[in-house]
């Protein structure tokens, strides 16, 4: 199946998750501010957040074991980069409220001008920063 | 316990979205930003797929009273663009086109066990605790 099949098909399953976690557990399914709670919110609200990431962990490795899915490419980025690049995510989801998840999926499903404003400043400091490594430093 | 059995199989699902939709390899979505390269619009495909499943699905599960497994729905209600909001969408885009990893991404793909992936989700979860006090100071 072409790639842009399987990303929809994809982006679908990850709206019906989404869906799901508003209709059964009235939250948004949003992986920064799910996963920061589960180190920050009183402990009878962890739970739940515990389990929603086990279930991403193992999601994401099912299709590679059940179907002919090839392994993801082991990213491209020295120890430095990638220190670096999960602080900034982790800072920057942290202080944004949301990531791709939250703010992209979401919060502009809900068209909320904070998730949209948000969304588009990321997506443009996003392309900024590839600019800059690949195109300036030929990283 | 019908809320803790919905967690797990809402986070399987999304994790399974996000293998299937190639999001797990951070070379499609470096690709996607990369759009003065070899430009590659997979991502597009997954936020269209999502965005479209979630706007039908929420404009239909929020016209009842209340989720099944909780008292009320836990929306946000903010419409102010505040400095962190801004700040922090800015710096997450930074390190997201550095590495190719969003936080939901970078958790799913766990399983593979690559040390970039192992290295890159404990410094994310410290960056997550840091914005608390640094959200005091912007």
């Amino acid at each position: 199946m072409h790639h842009f099949i399987l990303a929809a098909i994809g982006g679908a399953m990850i709206g019906t998750a989404a869906v799901a976690m508003m209709g059964l557990n009235g939250r948004i399914a949003g992986i920064s501010g799910i996963l920061s709670g589960v180190f920050t919110q009183p402990v009878n609200d962890r739970l739940w957040r515990v389990l929603f990431i086990v279930g991403l962990v193992v999601g994401g490795a099912l299709p590679g074991l059940l179907f002919n899915l090839s392994a993801p490419p082991v990213p491209d980025a020295n120890i430095g980069l990638v220190i670096a690049g999960g602080l900034l995510v982790g800072i920057g989801t942290g202080l944004g409220s949301g990531c791709t998840s939250g703010h992209g999926i979401c919060g502009m499903a809900r068209l909320s001008k904070r998730s949209i404003i948000a969304t588009v400043i990321f997506m443009f400091t996003g392309v900024a920063a590839v600019y800059i490594l690949r195109h300036l430093f030929g990283g | 316990m019908g809320k803790l059995i919905a967690a797990l199989l809402s986070g399987l699902i999304f994790g399974a979205g996000l293998a299937i939709s190639g999001m797990t390899n951070t070379f499609r979505v470096q690709g996607f930003l990369d759009i003065a390269g070899a430009w590659d619009p997979t991502l597009a495909f997954v936020m269209g797929g999502g965005l479209f499943v979630t706007f039908i699905g929420y404009k239909l599960v929020l016209r009842r009273p209340a989720p099944l497994f909780d008292d009320s729905f836990s929306v946000p209600t903010r419409t102010d663009i505040d400095k962190p909001l801004w700040i922090g969408a800015a710096l997450f885009g930074i390190g997201w086109g550095l590495v190719g990893y969003c936080p939901g991404p970078a958790v799913a793909g766990l399983g593979y066990a690559y040390t970039p992936t192992l290295i890159f989700v404990p410094t994310m979860i410290a960056g997550l605790l840091l914005a608390r006090p640094l959200s005091k100071m912007v």
